[in-house]
Order: C-alpha cells, then structure tokens, then sequence
C-alpha cells in the first residue's frame, strides 16, 4: 500500500487510489464537480487541481494515482490559483442566474464559487446560450447552466446501463443531449438531477416549487417496491413535496428510481380523508363513532370461519400484526397476506428472503432469473446486478420471455421446462451462483413446486443463493408474523371463491387493492386504506388509514432487513395511522387490543416474533425445507410488472407516473417505427 | 462566443445500410483491431457512411453503424458530432473545402473564397440552391508548398489557384466534368514554380 503525505499528512491508501481518494482518507477537502465516487472518472472539470512536488504543473487529484512518496499541497498557493482560475473559466459560460435557478442553496457551483470565485468577472464578451433539451417528464433542463461534468452521461450509460445521454458536439460548442430529442429510457433516469453539481438538470415536477432551507427532511424509507430503499422525505407544511435518496450501502447506494422518486405527487389525489359508509349502494360520509357502529353490527353473530381479512402491498407491519391479533380474538383463520396468491408459506424464512443480500449481489458469480423481470420489479437490485456485470465474470440466465435487463442475458427458456437441468447446468461452474424467484413464477399454480425445484440450485458450502424477489413492501413482514392462514384457514384464493358462494360474510381489507373485488360477491367489505382505489370502491365501510409518509411504521424489505419509516406530515382530515384504527375498532367490538401506544404494540410485536427488533440487520435465515413437491407446468412465464410507473395505489394516482407512462409509450411507438 | 442556431429542418433518410461493397470494407476495417475494441473502427465506418451518402451522414447510418459495431446509437451521434469533417446535414453535390491558414493565406487565398462567393453567390458554410455546391472554410489541408488549395468532396485537392483558376474550376465542375487533380498551373506535383532548380543534369 503506497504511503504518501497529504498537507503535511502522512496516509496509506490502496494501491491504485486515486489522489483525491487519499486526501479524503486524510480528511483533506478537496473541490470537485466531475468526480463522483460511484461513476467513472472523467478528469474534465479541472476543479480538483492540487499540487504535487516535482511536478511540473498541478495535478487532477481526481484522476491521479497515487504512487509511494507522493508529496501533495491542497492549499498552497500554488494550488489555490490553479481552483481560483478554473472557477473563473467555469464561470465565464455560466449564468448568474442563481436567484431564479431551482438549484439554488444545494448547488455545488455556487458552493464552491463562494470559496474560489472572483468577486467580479473578467470577461465583455457574451455567455454562450444552449438551447434546453426534452428529456421526458421527470427532468427540466436548462442547458446554458451545463458546466460538462458528464456526470449524467456517465451514470446513464455505466450505472443506468440504456446510454441514451452524450456529449454533442465539441469545444465550446458541445451540448449534453440524446441528440435524437427522446425522453430517457431508464427507469432510474431522475438520478442525474441529484448528480449534477449545478442547476441545469432540475426536478420538473418540484420545479420552482420550495427552496431547500424551506424544507422539513425526514429520513425514511420507500415502500412502492420490495427493495426497501432509504429516502428523505421534504415537506413543507402538510405536503410531501419530494423524495430524495438517503445513502444505504447494502441497499440502494445512493439511487433510488423513478417511482420511489417521483409518485409522492399521488399522496395527494384521491385521497380517502373521512370514513365513509355505504347507503344505498353509495359511499355517504360519515363520522368514526358510526363506521365502528355499523361494522359491530354486521360482525355480530358472525362465526370466525365466515369473515376474513387480507392484507394489501402497502401494509405496515404493525398494522399487520394488530389486525391479526384482532381475527385471532375473533375467531377467525382466514387471514392471508399474499394477494397475488403467492406460492410461499411463512414456514421458513430462507425460503422467502433474498437470502443473498442486495450487496452480496457483488460476490455472485453467476446467477438464474426464474420468472422476474428485475428492471421493472425492482430498478435497483437491477441496477446492483449491472453494476456486479459491469466488474466482469458475471453470467445471468433467465427462465422467461425475452427481456432488455440492461446487460447480456441467457435465455434458457421461455417457461420452467427442464428447470433444475438447465439451470445446474448454467451454474455448475460457479463459485457463487444466484437464483432469483420472481413473482411471475412463484404466483402460478406450480409455484410451490419451482420453489422447491429451485430452492438447492445454488446453495454452495457457507454461500446460500437462493433468493426470492418481492414486488411488495409488506409481504416480508407478513409472512415473518404468520399473516397466513390459520390452521383450516383460507388463502386469497379461497376468500374469494367462499365470498362467491357465499360462504364469508365479513372480508378486512387493509390496503388490499390488487384483488379481483367483483369476486367479493354480497360480503360486507371494510377497507382500510389511504387511496381511493379499486378497494375502497367496492367497499362498505371505508376507514381511512395513512400512507408510507405519514406514520412511524416498520416495513422489512425483500432481504428481510426491517427497516422504519418515519412521518413526516400528518394523514389528510380525520384519517389516522393504521395501528391506531385496528386499536379503536377493537375497542368498539369489545375485543380490545393490549397495547394503547405504537411502543407498546412494537414492544408485543417483537416478543412475538424477535425478527423485527434488529433494525436495519439481515439476521442470518436459518435453512430448511419450504415449496411443495409437484409436476411443474411449461407454459411460459408472464411476468408481474408490465408497467412500471403504476404497480399500487399511491402511484396510480399520481399524475408525473402518468406523464411518465406516455412518455415511455411514446418512445417506444418510436421504435418500433408505429409512431404517427 | 457561440449561440444556439436553429437550423432549417432537412430530411433524414428512414433507412440506411452500406452496399455490399462498402459492407466488405468495413469488416475489413472492423478486422484491424482486437476482438472486442470493433468501436474503434467507427472513424473508418463513419467515413464509409459518408462517401456512400452524398457527403453526409444521415442519423440512420449513424444507427447502423452503432449496429454493426455493438456501440449505442449515441456513443456514434457523439464522434461523428465531436469531428468537423463529418456532415451531420446534406450538402452540395460538390463540397469545396477552401484552406485559409496562413501559408494558403499568404498566397492569396482570400482571391480565391471571394472568387468563389462571387461564382456562386453562397457565403462560407452554405449551399447553393440547385445542391451543386457547398462552401467551406477549413485548416490547413497539408499542401501548403502549393498553396492555396481547395479539396473538393473530400478527397480532390486542386493547387496552385487564384481568382480566374478557382472560377475556371468551377465552371468545370458545374459541367459535370472532373478536372485533373493536382495543381492547375501544370506544375509537376511540388516541384518549383519555374520548373527544377537542382538535379537538372540528371535527364
């Protein structure tokens, strides 16, 4: 390991750092625009001038490696004329229009101009003016700010994988484009609003919309996919008004996709504010006291096995836990969290994590893709396999139809046919090898049976790769809590067709949308949940809850890591937080649930299940046997995800997935030549 | 300083691919580099594309290249972008490139553009209306000892003009005809103006 001294400093780094690495290793700050720790290095900002002895003239500390007995000076005169002077140069093109840029407050230019600029400017002649871009409805664009970083070519390209964006043109003249005026394919594409330094790639539906020191910033954690990404939620008031990603190593690095990003504006439409109830076949207001009232009339007399309650993607664990408490007090089994009908039982919890971990995604070696499309399902464990691509010897396969993931892939069939054949095969010369059991395989009817088939394709001596891939952000926590049924209790499957024949009264819903509801039949529906959405439509009663960003909840991500979500506005009118529902509902039915605070019900939920108080832990799953043995069926796979901007309620009802949507439909139209 | 300019709207072919001919030549370009760096030969591809479509290169070609050469589309967009000796947009039938730096300079090229602005009544960068001709000014084109020179379509240098020459030139190329390459003096490639000062014993 080369030692060199940095200001005096005296540091050892990895042979094959960089200078700029070093002096942060040294804790020496060092300005920058176009490096970025996670993209390629580019060398063209010049900001990152140090001075190395003996050299002939400064240095980019960025782009430097460093060699033994190097000797740096980040602050001598030297060098600080060096920044002084790029500063300048940057400055001569860029606009002094901070007061109307959306950038304002968090931009790095505008930081570093204030410890390197100029008090004034030295040029007469013209800025240069760049006509600003379309790059679809999610990123506003206003070119004459560009200082050419790349950073945003960089990540499309390398991070993103779909190299839509480059650098057009040369010399004064270049410009960042598609060149082709297309919107930007990926769907992680918002990303590079965060990565430009300066204010020419902005939010556009935040755009002129708050300044940053307006903002309330919560830490959370986003729920619209399994992935469980870590987000800041800014809010001003009672408005969500956007997401930004919050760094998390082993999860979402620092990206996090579109939807995560940008279906916050669906937490104000269609919202449910109010408890409603059904009068003569119409959903009428009505107040807390009188929902209770009529749920404890039409629940009295109901025998356990003639109710029932599902719980939907969006559901909270504790919310979870208090409903299931409260069917086990009335009597009921049939509870179940896997609206899609899923093919996993909650019996062993290897047998429905990701057990691989999102960061152990990087020591794989090879890995098989049964039923799942990872780039709609969830863009950033796809963008994590990318990036394990991108570092070489990696080999993916899929069972499924063909898909564009973004890097090479292995069609090793179409459906399940010959699985465990093919896919030994595919594997048997990897040290690590990955399975991943989408939904798409596991929702089928031999679902439990490719379980099982799958379930010793890559488990190595001190490696388990097996791995299950979930679309929803409570099914983890569901299955961790027993939310299945009960001994003789029915599944989805066996809800709705006992509703159809009439043999359950009483269904819950919470949150649970992606059901066929007209197979509700005549049962009495109550659903509790925060969109009105295909729920609450065919619904009784409707109790409004809270949405991700207005409760303290816990959710566990597809790896199993439980993770807390944490309010950052409160729910719309008289909607209140989930728990706190089921509390007030068990009261009124005279089944009173134990706990009267979130600590409390948090405290009953962990001794119950002690899974969920390792916070932000992948526990080690212990191995077992889970799937079911059976006949597998080759007929082909059909994967879940087909839009990517509206998988739930909450971005169903946002309008910027919407724009998103047309976009993408658009450019695809393009390219298959049907547009126009 | 530079400014955004909109430019009138022109066709981009729906479709491009290279002649067979042009297709072998292409692997063959393809063939000099390693197994897996086939995108340095994009300058070569690009080339081709160019000297089979009138001059230019059209977004379509760009895309087949990108093709060809397992590159995405826009890593192509960005070199045939990067160098000015790519046409992104169609020009004239002839492309007269007129060298001004100093040395063509010196000897008179300012006679020559105006000879050819007046010919043709286009300024530099323009095309005339029939598409026969495009006027370009360019860096030096490496023939400075017969200086001024004018490279027509890419690859015709004609040497030694002035004023009359250059509209001679053009006439000719107006007829359709080719003139000889080289200098219009008749001068033997580089020899001097007067004929061989040294050597003249050697017959």
């Amino acid at each position: 390991m080369p030692k060199l001294t940095i200001n005096g400093i005296e540091v050892e780094v990895p042979a094959g750092a960089t200078v700029l690495q070093a002096c942060q290793q040294a804790g020496v700050e060092v300005p920058h625009f176009c490096y970025h720790e996670r993209l390629t290095i580019a060398g063209n900002c010049r900001m990152c001038l140090v001075e190395q002895e003996k050299a002939p003239k400064p240095i980019a500390a960025c782009a430097m490696p460093v060699a033994e007995n190097m000797v740096i000076h980040t602050d001598s005169e030297r060098a600080k004329k060096a920044r002084k002077g790029v500063m300048e140069f940057l400055l001569i093109n860029h606009p002094l229009d901070c007061p109307i840029c959306d950038q304002g407050g968090e931009c790095d230019l505008q930081d570093q101009a204030m410890a390197y600029g100029f008090d004034r400017g030295r040029y007469q002649e013209n800025k240069r003016a760049v006509k600003d871009k379309d790059f679809g409805p999610l990123v506003e664009t206003s070119m004459n700010r560009c200082i050419h970083c790349t950073r945003c070519v960089r990540f499309i390209g390398d991070v993103a994988g779909v190299a839509d964006l480059g650098g057009i043109g040369r010399g004064e003249n270049m410009e960042i484009d598609t060149f082709i005026g297309q919107a930007l394919g990926s769907e992680l594409s918002a990303n590079i609003i965060d990565l430009c330094p300066v204010g020419a790639l902005t939010s556009k539906p935040y755009a002129f919309t708050a300044r940053p020191w307006e903002l309330r910033k919560t830490e959370s954690i986003d729920v619209l996919d399994a992935v469980g990404s870590n987000i800041r939620i800014d809010s001003r008031g009672p408005a969500v008004l956007r997401i930004l990603p919050r760094l998390h190593e082993d999860v979402n690095e620092e990206w996090i996709s579109d939807k995560t990003r940008f279906a916050c504006d669906g937490l104000t439409k269609r919202r449910l504010d109010r408890p409603y109830l059904r009068r003569a076949g119409k959903l009428a207001e009505t107040t807390w006291q009188d929902a209770f009232a009529m749920i404890a009339t039409r629940l009295k007399g109901v025998a356990g096995d003639r109710m029932a309650a599902i719980a939907g993607d969006l559901a909270d664990a504790e919310a979870m836990f208090a409903l299931k408490e409260l069917m086990a007090s009335l009597g009921s089994a049939n509870i179940d969290c896997r609206q899609d009908g899923a093919a996993l039982d909650g019996s062993n919890r290897a047998g429905y994590l990701f057990n691989t971990t999102i960061a152990g995604i990087e020591k794989a070696d090879a890995v098989v893709l049964i039923g799942t499309n990872p780039r709609l399902e969830a863009a950033i464990i796809n963008a994590r396999l990318r990036k394990r691509y991108l570092q070489g010897g990696f080999r993916v396969g899929a069972f499924g139809p063909k898909l564009d993931l973004t890097f090479p892939v292995t069609s090793l069939g179409d459906g399940p046919q010959d699985l465990v054949a093919r896919a030994t095969e595919f594997l048997k010369d990897a040290k690590n090898p990955m399975v991943i059991v989408g939904q798409g395989a596991l929702r089928r009817k031999d679902g439990g049976a490719i379980l099982a088939a799958a379930r010793d394709l890559a488990v190595r001596d001190g490696w388990n790769g097996f791995n299950v891939l979930h679309l929803a952000a409570s099914r983890v926590a569901g299955l961790d809590m027993g939310f299945v049924p009960g001994a003789n209790g029915r599944d989805v499957e066996g809800i709705l067709a006992g509703c159809e024949k009439g043999e359950i009264d009483f269904v819950y819903l919470l949150g649970a949308d992606e059901i066929d509801t007209k197979r509700l039949g005549s049962a009495f529906v109550v659903y509790q949940g925060h969109h009105g959405d295909k729920g609450a439509a065919r619904a009784d009663v409707v109790l409004p809850g809270s949405a991700y960003t207005e409760k303290d909840a816990i959710y566990v991500n597809t790896e199993g890591r439980v993770q807390l979500a944490r309010r950052a506005t409160f729910p719309p009118g008289d909607a209140r937080e989930d728990w706190a529902i089921l509390r007030a509902l068990s009261g009124s039915l005279g089944k009173a649930l134990p706990y009267d605070t979130l600590a409390a019900l948090r405290t009953k939920l962990t001794q119950a299940y002690p899974t969920f108080g390792a916070i932000d832990q992948v526990p080690h799953a212990a191995w077992g046997s889970f799937g079911k043995a059976g006949t597998i069926d080759a007929a082909a796979f059909v994967y879940p995800v087909t839009d990517f901007y509206h998988t739930d309620s909450i971005s169903r009802a946002s309008p910027t997935m919407d724009a998103c949507l047309a976009a993408r439909m658009e450019t695809d139209a393009r390219k298959t030549g049907t547009h126009g | 300083m530079s400014g955004h300019v909109d430019t009138a709207p022109f066709e981009q072919p729906a479709s491009f691919a290279f002649t067979p001919e042009n297709l072998e030549k292409a692997k063959g370009y393809i063939a000099k580099y390693p197994p897996g760096r086939q995108a340095s030969a994009v300058l070569w591809l690009l080339y081709l594309a160019q000297d089979q479509h009138d001059g230019w290169v059209p977004r379509a070609a760009m895309d087949h290249i990108g093709g060809i050469l397992s590159m995405p589309p826009v890593r192509v967009y960005e070199v045939a972008s990067f160098y000015t000796m790519f046409n992104l947009k169609p020009v004239g039938r002839h492309y007269l490139q007129i060298c001004t730096t100093t040395p063509c300079w010196l000897r008179g090229s300012d006679q020559v553009v105006d000879a050819c602005k007046k010919k043709l009544g286009i300024g530099i960068g323009e095309t005339t209306p029939d598409k026969k001709f495009t006027l370009l000014e360019v860096e030096c084109l490496g023939a400075c000892v017969n200086a001024p020179v004018i490279q027509v379509n890419n690859k015709d240098f004609y040497e030694d003009l002035d004023a009359a020459s250059t509209e001679a030139l053009i006439d000719a190329l107006s007829r359709g005809e080719a003139p000889p390459k080289g200098s219009v003096t008749g001068r033997q490639t580089s020899a001097p103006v007067g004929g061989p000062t040294t050597l003249t014993e050697i017959k």
